[in-house]
This record gives structure tokens, sequence and C-alpha cells, in this order.
């Protein structure tokens, strides 16, 4: 008996399917609505405010996933590059983006940042914006150059917008942007502390829907959620309990996900759709809106495979997770190709070894769709942890 | 086919490249071996500061220039595989996991020892796998590690803005400071603006070192052998030595240049080369281009560390904007991928190129992802015929000899096929008109 047969989360039932559809119904749907333009925004990080500021709806735009068949992107990047870069261009050269009046890709890899290009040449009449996010977080200047960097973007999109961002555009946005992330924590939160209340298969379309809706929408459906996973009675089950990394950016379809969960796992922690809950605490609002979402990004957010922060390795920063959760073992999901996240595999895996933390690698592509082979890795994983 | 006999061109530039990299590298040894006091600093060749770091008479240390030296003798294999026993995946850039697993060898290299870094200086350029790098390099060897953030061009004319400039120099003054605590010296003025100004003179020399591959035929082959001009401007640059070798480059060029004489007996046909070379198989892949007498008039990878043929000078008046500039603008790593096509397309027109050639690298994908598109530009919108092979930089197990061959065979047979068909048209138009 599943948790959704037991007490159904609406939102989760509603929407499962529409996170998934690359016409992007709720985008559609809001445009209609509201009248209002959209900015389709490249993971790992966007600023999403910046857009929202603009008069804009954010959207994640997270590839194709197991949506479309590939005709045209495999000509423009070679079979070594990962999924994710290929099926959003797919997306452009198949009309799929319509919704979309500007798109944003920051530096978070090679592949994206030369996508960026490759979008705009080929679809010039759809603006694209670039945000280079700093790497050296302890530059005193880190923050000055941001908060600019902020400024400039906001300027771009305010033009594709014809609205001018304004300090109170920002703040408001500001606003509205750490009420949705202040949701996502406490989602976040509940399953940690009560997985058996809420699945990751759950959280996940609650989480991929907060990336397609306006956080006007997206937060009280969220938040009413939390309160039906809450007031489930169930009881916790023998499972291994597990914090999963190494899926920040491409994302791996929801029934991997399912399995994953469904061959004995309890998800404690994930980085699935990560940049859209980066920071760890509220944006602060008074001050300049720039300036704080700037210091938000170097100081405030959560260690990120795409942020060299030398203060604190991310290696780290996963054992203090795992401990902090309470977490029997760490499930390594990677995307095919993904340099950054396959880097960190490396050392990830040298710090579990050194700390006796068992760990599983995977790997995945957006476009897959048989699961089988991940499942017995998994069943096998969970029998070793459970007879040891 | 007819082909080219190659002249094995082993001029006096290439011993005294010899020497120098010799000696630098004996540098190295001693620092790694004690006999030094010399402090050192890792860097990434593409737009660094080591104008600076030469300004402490400190010595830079470049991990692609040790690791391509392993791929080019044979040896990167057992370092990448021992890299990947730890966990690094097949698709992780093959540098990186040479370093490593030269680092865990002791850093013995053939060539001589790399010493431990004093300094893991991060000139972060575009290249998101150097912050990588060196961030496993400074979890792995416990060195201090610092990131130079370089804000990538983002305007559509590739100008920084001032801010950007200011975010940069304010940078290198930070990383100036930590520079005086690693030496316990106060920076020397002086002595940054001299080296400085060597970097602008050895600029100077090597975009008239380019410029000499716009004749008929091109003295030099713009990518094969630029490499060894490379080695000196990236190891040595901001030197006396680096000047006085670059000087000498541009007679010996200069001379052969004034008596018409090229890399090949017969120049048959001038391309432009996109992207690094298969070190592994250097020669292998020379030759099969010399067979057709196929010549690189330009290249991208010679830019990697910088461009200076487009006017490009560092500046001892303003040493450390300079600087910041070299690092932000006039690099090919820095610049927007649609900037590397003008690039390109530049060199097509202005050096009389009749095709491209683009050599996509798995390692490195800020080179490589999207090169699709750029063959698709230069095909589609510029007409210029584009060749795409593919293999790798640093791995041999992506070089596949036949199936290279037959594409470039088959590219070159084209190309001829073309010029004789287009020969024979203008023929009997001429023949029509009369």
């Amino acid at each position: 008996m599943t948790l959704a047969t037991v007490a159904p989360i609406e939102a989760v039932e509603r929407y499962r399917d529409v996170v998934e559809d690359r016409t992007f119904p709720t985008v559609r749907e809001w445009r209609a609505r509201t009248g209002r333009m959209a900015t389709g925004c490249f993971p790992v990080y966007a600023p999403i405010e910046l857009a929202y500021a603009a008069g804009m709806l954010p959207v994640g735009l997270f590839g194709a996933g197991n949506q479309i068949e590939m005709a045209h992107a495999d000509s423009r990047f070679q079979s070594f590059i990962c999924s994710i870069v290929k099926s959003t261009l797919e997306l452009a050269f198949v009309d799929r983006l319509a919704p979309f009046d500007a798109l944003m890709f920051e530096s978070i890899c090679d592949p994206a940042r030369n996508l960026a290009s490759v979008m705009a040449r080929n679809f010039a009449d759809r603006p694209v914006t670039y945000v280079h996010l700093p790497q050296n977080m302890t530059s005193p200047a880190a923050v000055d150059y941001l908060a600019r960097e902020y400024r400039r973007v906001a300027d771009e999109l305010g033009a594709v917008s014809g609205n001018a961002v304004s300090v109170e555009d920002l703040r408001s946005a500001t606003r509205a942007y750490n009420g949705l992330r202040a949701r996502l924590r406490e989602l976040y939160l509940l399953r940690a502390l009560s997985p058996e209340k809420i699945s990751t298969a759950e959280l996940y379309t609650l989480s991929r829907l907060a990336t397609l809706t306006d956080p006007a929408d997206g937060e009280p459906l969220i938040a009413l959620s939390i309160a039906t996973a809450r007031a489930r009675e169930s009881r916790p089950k023998d499972r291994v309990r597990v914090v999963l990394v190494g899926s920040f950016c491409e994302q791996p379809p929801l029934e991997l996900i399912a399995a994953i969960e469904e061959s004995g796992c309890y998800i404690l922690d994930d980085d699935f759709l990560l940049g859209w809950r980066l920071f760890k605490r509220d944006v602060a609002l008074d001050g300049d809106p720039f300036r704080a979402l700037a210091l938000a990004y170097l100081d405030g957010s959560v260690h990120l495979s795409t942020k060299h922060d030398l203060r604190q390795p991310r290696s780290a920063a996963l054992i203090a997770s795992a401990r902090a959760h309470r977490a029997d073992a760490v499930i390594f999901l990677g995307a095919k190709f993904c340099e950054p996240g396959l880097f960190d595999y490396a050392l990830y895996r040298r710090a579990l070894e050194h700390e006796g933390i068992p760990h599983l690698f995977l790997e995945f592509e957006e476009k897959m769709w048989m699961y089988d082979k991940i499942r017995t890795e998994v069943e096998t994983f969970v029998e070793s942890m459970l007879f040891t | 086919m007819t082909e080219t006999k190659e002249i094995r061109y082993q001029g006096h530039l290439h011993e005294m490249q010899k020497q120098l990299m010799g000696d630098y590298y004996a540098q190295l040894t001693a620092i790694a071996n004690g006999k030094s006091d010399a402090k050192n600093a890792h860097l990434l060749i593409a737009g660094n500061p080591v104008e600076l770091v030469r300004a402490f008479d400190m010595v830079p240390v470049f991990p692609e220039v040790n690791v391509l030296q392993l791929a080019v003798r044979k040896q990167s294999l057992p370092l990448i595989q021992k890299a990947e026993e730890l966990g690094y995946a097949v698709d992780n850039c093959a540098y990186v996991k040479a370093d490593v697993g030269l680092y865990l060898s002791g850093y013995q290299a053939p060539y001589g020892t790399i010493p431990k870094a004093d300094l893991l200086l991060c000139n972060y350029v575009g290249c998101n796998v150097y912050l990588n790098w060196f961030e496993h390099l400074a979890e792995l060897t416990g060195a201090p590690a610092v990131n130079i953030d370089i804000p990538f061009v983002r305007s559509a004319d590739g100008e920084p803005s001032p801010g950007d400039v200011d975010y940069v120099v304010k940078q290198l003054e930070e990383l100036i400071v930590k520079l005086e605590n690693i030496t316990g010296t106060s920076l020397d003025m002086r002595k940054l603006r001299r080296t400085v100004e060597n970097s602008a003179l050895v600029g100077e020399l090597w975009a008239e070192i380019k410029e000499l591959t716009k004749q008929r035929p091109a003295p030099y082959d713009a990518y094969f052998d630029s490499v060894t001009m490379m080695a000196v401007l990236y190891c040595l640059r901001g030197t006396d030595e680096a000047v006085s070798f670059f000087q000498a480059a541009r007679a010996e060029l200069s001379e052969r240049a004034a008596k018409g004489e090229g890399p090949l007996a017969e120049e048959r046909f001038r391309v432009v080369i996109e992207g690094p070379p298969p070190w592994p198989f250097l020669r292998v892949f020379r030759d099969m281009f010399s067979r057709w007498g196929a010549v690189a008039v330009a290249s991208t990878y010679s830019t990697v560390g910088g461009i200076w043929e487009f006017g490009f000078r560092h500046d001892p008046q303003r040493p450390l904007e300079s600087i910041a500039r070299h690092m932000l603008q006039y690099n090919l790593c820095n610049r927007t991928f649609l900037q590397r096509y003008d690039q390109m397309a530049r060199y097509v027109d202005e050096w009389s190129a009749d095709a491209v050639v683009i050599h996509s690298v798995k390692s490195c994908r800020l080179f490589s992802a999207g090169q699709g598109d750029m063959r698709e530009y230069f095909v589609r919108e510029r007409q210029v015929p584009t060749l795409l092979i593919e293999s790798d930089l640093e791995d041999p197990r992506y070089f596949s000899q036949a199936q290279l061959r037959n594409r470039i065979d088959a590219f070159f047979e084209a190309l001829a096929q073309r010029r004789l068909t287009a020969a024979s048209d203008a023929e009997l138009a001429a023949g029509a008109a009369r």
C-alpha cells in the first residue's frame, strides 16, 4: 500500500504528470491569465527574483526528460555531452520553448555556457541572458561585483518585459520567493524527520511544481500538501536511511526516484532542483535588495557542485549532512556526462570511505525509461546494509 | 593522391626551446628536491597573472604543460587509470586525471620532478574544470588555494565593463598580499613593471610571428609548430629569456618567409585548425595533414593563453589593469563560443584559408561542447569546407587512427576534387568568353 493511497496529497495527484509535461501547461495558463511574459531558467541556480521583479514568471528549464526524441540537437552537441544540454536545445528546435520570452543561463559548467551561445545564434529572436556567478567566495570585492551583475541582469530582463526593475519590485519579488523557499525548507524538514509521512516522489513533484508556477500560487499548494502529509498516520518501515547527491542539474525521471525508494530506502536529503532552494535562510529584506541577494548567494547558500567555495570542501558538507540526518548510507545519483557531479564523486568517495559511510554510485540519464538495473543495484545495496 | 613530402624542420628555435624548457624543469626539480628555496605557485595556462608570480621571484608551475608532456611521451594512460581507480570517471577531463595520477606517483615525471604547490592559484577564466582541478589538488595535497574569479564576457561587443576590470584588479591586489605572505617580501613595483614589459614585448613578437603565416607558403605550421613556441610563451612569459627566444624565433621564421620556405615541400591546402591537438599521437596526426600538403595558417589552440594577434599588449604603465584585461578579454577561454566563430572567420578571411578543421576533444568541453553548431555555421553560413573529427588531448584510448585517417583523407580528396572542378569550370567559362 503506497502512501498516496493512504491519504493522497491533492497537489501531487493533480500535478504529477503536469510537472513532466514539456508543453508547459502551468506556464501557458499563467501567461493567459496574467498577460505577462515568462523566462526559462536553466539550472543550477538562477537569480529568479530578478525575472519576477521584471514582471516575468521565472520557470525552471530542466531539459526534455524522457518526453521527446532527439532529432536536431544531436548534430550540434557531441555524444559525450550530457543530455540536458542537448534536450533543452531540442525543445527550442521543436518550438516547445514558445512560452518563454527570454532564457537565462549561468556559469555552471562548460557545456551549459556554450549552450547559451548556440541557443542565442539559432534562436536570435529569444533573448539570452548569461549570468556570471562568482567563484571567489572569500574576496571582499565579490559582493559588490555580484550586486552589480544582478543590476545588469535586471536591466536586461526589464528591457525584454518593458518593466524596469525598481528596488521595491525586487524587494517584493524577494519576499515572494522567501515565502516559497521557506515552504520548501519546511517540506524537506518534514521528510527528514518523518520520511514515512511523505515519499520523495511526492516531495519531488511538489518541489518541481514550485519551479513551474507563480510563488503566489505554488506556496499555498505546498503549505496545504505539508498539512496533509503531517496528518498522515504512517508507521516507519524498516528501510535504509540515505542521503542522495549528484542530481543537482539534469533531473532523473520521477519513476527512477520512486524506484530507489521502493527498493528499500528512505531518502532524507537530496540535491534535486537545489538551485530553487539554495538559501539556508530568508534573503534580507532591508537595505539594497540586489546586495542582499548577492550576499545570500555568497554567504547564505548551501554547498553546491557548481559553487566552488574554498571555505568548506563539499565532501565535508556531505559528511555533515549524512551525520545530521542520521543516514546509514549515501547514494550518489549522477547524471551521465555531468562533469561537475562526476568530479565531486571522486572526493565524496574518498571522504565517505575515510568516515566509514557506505555509499552506492548510480548513473542516470533524464531520457531513460527502464529502471530495472538501478532497482536491482539499490536492492542489492539495501540488502547488504540490512544484513551487516 | 600525390603525397606531399614533409620537410623535417628542426631549426635553431627548436634547440633553444629544448634548452629553455630543460632549464625550467631543472628549476622545478631543484625546488622539489629541496635544493632551491624558491617558492612556487601552480596556475593554469589560460589568461593567467603569471607576471605577478614572477615579480615575486616565484616559479610558476603549469599542470597542463606537465601532463601534456606525459601524453607526448605516451606515459599518460597509467596515470589516468590510477586516478580512475580512485573514483574519477572515464568522462572526466583526462588532464586532471593525469595530474592527479602524477601527484599520486610522487610528482616524478620523466622530464623532472614537480614541487608541491606553495599556492594553488586558480585563474578561473571560463574553464569550469579549472575550478574542480585545483579544488581536488587542494584536498589531495593540503596546499593553500585561491580562486581568482574572472567574469565571463557577457557584452555583445566582448568588452568587459569597468566594474569587471575593477573587480579583477581588486582580486589581484588581494593576491599580492597572499604572495607577500608566502615569500616574506613586499611587491617591488619596478620588478612588476619590468615583467609586464617583457610580456608586452613577447606579445608583440608573437603577434608578428603569427602575421607571417599570411604569406604563401606559410613559413611554419601555425598549429603543429606553434606548440614549440607556446611552451616558452606560457612557461616563461615575463622573463628576459622569453624575450630573447621570441626575438630569435621571429628572426628565424622571417628569414624562412623571405626565402619562400614552408614546412612542407608544397603547400596545397591552407587550413584553420580549431581545438587542442591529440598529444599522445601528435606526429601521427600531423602526418595525416602533411601527406595532403595541408598547412595550418592559424589555430585557436595557440590563443588559449592569450590573443595578441588582434592588438592586445600588456601595459607596464598600468600593470594590474592590463593583467586583468588579459584575463578578462584577451584569451580564448574567457570569450563566448560565438566570439570564437568570429575569431576563426577572421582567420579564414585574413589568413586566406581554404578550410576549417575542428578537432573535437572529449576531455575539454570548453573547447568542444557545441562544435557541431560551429560546423553548421561555417558550412551553411560562410560556405567554408569544414571537417569535424573527434579524439582526445590526453587519453590515448580515444584516438582511432584508421577512422581519423579515413575522415581526413575523404575531406582533402573532396577539397582537391572541388578545386579541380572549379579550375575546369573556370577554363570552360574563359573559353566561352573567348
